[in-house]
């Protein structure tokens, strides 16, 4: 039973943290506060939607489609839109207010444009959803699906930025964006990429949900605020944090729902977080930056 | 001086002169009316988007198309006036959508407004219906305090029934089933913990209990929630044979996809709002087989089934089998009282309490501003969601208990 629990615990944390990678990069990194972030997961989930019913291309395949548009399409927004915010700002502290306000727009533009193509009706279908045995859990494959994409791509992503130059570039320009170009590294240049990659992940976030979670155009706002959870438990910009915080979250909401009660899984969540923020200010794995 | 003060008097006056002009004007415009402007607020965008975009939107939108093809509404002088709709989305907003329908009244003298969807919303904006002096014919709203709301604003119509209706139905089919030694009497019970589950959960404990029934799992989960699997497998610890869930569409959905996955095959499922919509017999194919809930359709009426079909055609997919007829024959039902009435408010509220109206439904006439006449459970048989609840009346089908496992 408790192995049971455990396991289903995982696997809905592997969800979470999955929706969390792609923010915590974007805020941690590109230090762009994307309020959209939760309208590009949906829009991922309709172009996976579309794809599976339209054109008969199954959503692990078009995982392959998505993640390219994920990232050009952040590509875009960030050249367009926030890097004249950044530049005014010159690094100073306007920015996060900034890009709050823009992203704030951007949100309702991206759900608008999902309004009219699709209307507001929920949508969902069902793909890969069997029983997969797990230590006598039966879990089901697309949900341990998201739990294996999100150790793959956050346990990837953690080494190649702990491992690489090109790693630490990145985390350098987190850090001290206006030291980042005295050591010879383009900080307009990795922030963008950092945005970019951000919107890669949330787009196979959006993929792999699509697959067992019912959405509707507006529903971008619920997944915006459970990653923004996982990604202040976690610590900003630490993808092993949002990972073991995702997880945290979910064994903490399967655990209360079977031995205390389902009606208090939220209640539990927010006492983590408030008591997990009162003991470290900065997040599980977060440093006191600044 | 002078001259400009004459020139002052000739402006004010020739001011004057057209307002006059256009004060005379506008009863002859009122007089020659074009028009019949009809308002409503509804959910476009928002959590309660989905629901609106399946039961009352698409009705109201295939109800004006075809009144206005038919010329438009006719009045009891036989002549036909076309629909001017004036929409407003409350973005699922309590306040907004209070301040769309006192804008309705006041600014945009619609002569009638169409009610929001939801219970809640159609509780929040009684009052204004009233103080206004505008019918409200309230289909998506599931409430027992009907009859205390028609004592409080005469008004008001209210057509889908109260919760108990709805599990006293359900506990009715379980009691004749264990009495049949199909199934034990052995309940396990989740709602949302949110409007529909919270009235529906209330209402389903006594008429359990006066069912000779035994609740043994009965807990409830924040609105929201999209992993069911701890409560699927305590539930199916319990050695309950009967599972029920008032649930919202989101949950609904996903309840049935992990019951699947956990192999978890109860000899009863009923699931809430959602299980009655088109698309949840389609995506599960042969699976959706026996699985039930509220409301339900009579597959042999002909009425309703020219109604599915015209809907279909018309707004590009299938009504669901719960609210939306009901939503059409209100329409149909003002249609009438307007045709018998003209379009005196206070003569069209009192046709719609007192008349008999041919619809959709069939005969329809209203007791006590309550629509009774209505199915309160359903089951997926075949591909239809036939209603199986209240076993006494004409043209319900049998329920097949217990339910077949998943495939």
């Amino acid at each position: 039973m408790l192995v049971t629990t455990i396991i289903n615990g995982l696997v809905l944390g592997g969800t979470y943290a999955l929706v969390a990678m792609g923010l915590t990069i974007q805020y941690g990194i590109a230090r762009i506060m994307n309020l959209a972030y939760g309208e590009t997961i949906i829009a991922a989930a309709f172009l996976a939607f579309v794809l599976n019913g339209a054109l008969g291309i199954a959503p692990l395949p078009s995982l392959l489609i998505a993640a390219p548009a994920g990232f050009a399409l952040s590509y875009v927004i960030y050249g367009l839109m926030l890097r004249p915010l950044v530049r005014r700002s010159g690094g100073g502290a306007g920015l996060e207010v900034n890009s709050i306000l823009a992203t704030f727009g951007l949100l309702f533009v991206i759900q608008g444009i999902m309004l009219v193509l699709f209307g507001g009706d929920y949508i969902s279908y069902s793909y890969m959803n069997f029983g997969v045995d797990v230590l006598g859990a039966s879990v089901a494959a697309n949900r341990l699906l998201a739990l294996v994409l999100a150790v793959v791509l956050g346990g990837g992503l953690y080494l190649l930025l702990t491992r690489t130059l090109w790693g630490t570039a990145l985390r350098a320009v987190a850090v001290a964006p206006q030291s980042a170009p005295l050591v010879g590294i383009d900080a307009n240049r990795a922030a963008r990429f950092a945005f970019a990659l951000g919107g890669a992940l949330a787009t196979c976030g959006g993929v792999v949900i699509s697959m067992y979670q019912t959405f509707t155009a507006s529903s971008g706002v619920i997944f915006t605020m459970k990653a923004l959870i996982v990604v202040i438990l976690g610590g900003v910009g630490n993808l092993a944090g949002a990972l073991s915080a995702g997880l945290l979250l979910g064994l903490v909401e399967t655990l209360v729902a079977t031995y205390v009660s389902p009606g208090l899984t939220l209640a539990a969540v927010y006492h983590i977080f408030l008591g997990v923020l009162l003991w470290r200010p900065s997040g599980l794995f977060g440093k006191a930056r600044r | 001086m002078t001259a400009t003060s004459r020139r002052a008097i000739l402006r004010t006056l020739g001011i004057s002169v057209c307002m006059f002009a256009v004060a005379a004007a506008a009863p002859a415009v009122s007089q020659e009316r074009t028009s019949v402007k009809i308002g409503y607020a509804i959910s476009k965008t928002g959590p309660n988007a989905g629901g609106a975009g399946i039961t009352t939107l698409p009705n109201y939108e295939l109800w004006v198309k075809e009144v206005n093809e038919a010329g438009g509404l006719e009045l009891p002088d036989g002549s036909r006036l076309p629909i001017e709709v004036v929409e407003y989305d409350d973005r699922s907003s309590a306040e907004e959508v209070v301040r769309a329908i006192e804008r309705l009244a006041t600014q945009d003298e619609v002569d009638f407004i169409l009610p929001p969807w939801g219970t809640g919303f159609n509780l929040a904006v009684a009052p204004l219906f009233d103080r206004f002096g505008y019918p409200q014919l309230a289909v998506s709203s599931v409430t027992d305090k009907a009859p205390e709301f028609v004592q409080r604003w005469k008004r008001s119509f209210w057509m889908l029934g109260g919760g108990s209706d709805y599990t006293d139905a359900l506990a009715g089919l379980l009691k004749k089933t264990n009495d049949e030694g199909k199934i034990n009497n052995k309940v396990a019970m989740i709602s949302v913990a949110d409007g529909f589950g919270i009235d529906l959960v209330t209402a389903a404990r006594p008429s359990f209990s006066e069912a000779e029934l035994e609740v043994v799992y009965d807990v409830t989960y924040p609105a929201g929630t999209t992993d069911f699997t701890s409560m699927i497998n305590e539930a199916a610890g319990s050695g309950a044979d009967t599972f029920v869930a008032f649930s919202y569409p989101p949950e609904t959905f996903a309840i049935t996809q992990q019951a699947q996955v956990a192999k978890f095959n109860p000899k009863v499922l009923y699931l809430g709002v959602g299980t009655g919509f088109p698309n949840y017999g389609a995506d599960l194919g042969p699976n959706a087989e026996g699985v039930m809930s509220l409301g339900g359709i009579d597959p042999n009426n002909q009425a309703n089934t020219a109604y599915r079909k015209r809907h279909e055609e018309v707004t590009g997919r299938a009504p669901d089998f719960w609210g939306s007829v009901v939503t059409f024959a209100s329409l149909q039902m003002l249609q009438e009282a307007v045709k018998r009435r003209g379009l005196d408010r206070e003569a069209v509220s009192d046709e719609l309490s007192n008349g008999t109206f041919e619809t959709v439904l069939g005969e329809v006439k209203l007791e006590d501003n309550q629509l009774r006449k209505l199915w309160f459970g359903g089951q997926w048989q075949n591909g239809n969601f036939v209603a199986v609840a209240p076993v006494d009346r004409e043209g319900v089908s049998q329920a097949i208990m217990p339910k077949a496992s998943w495939q």
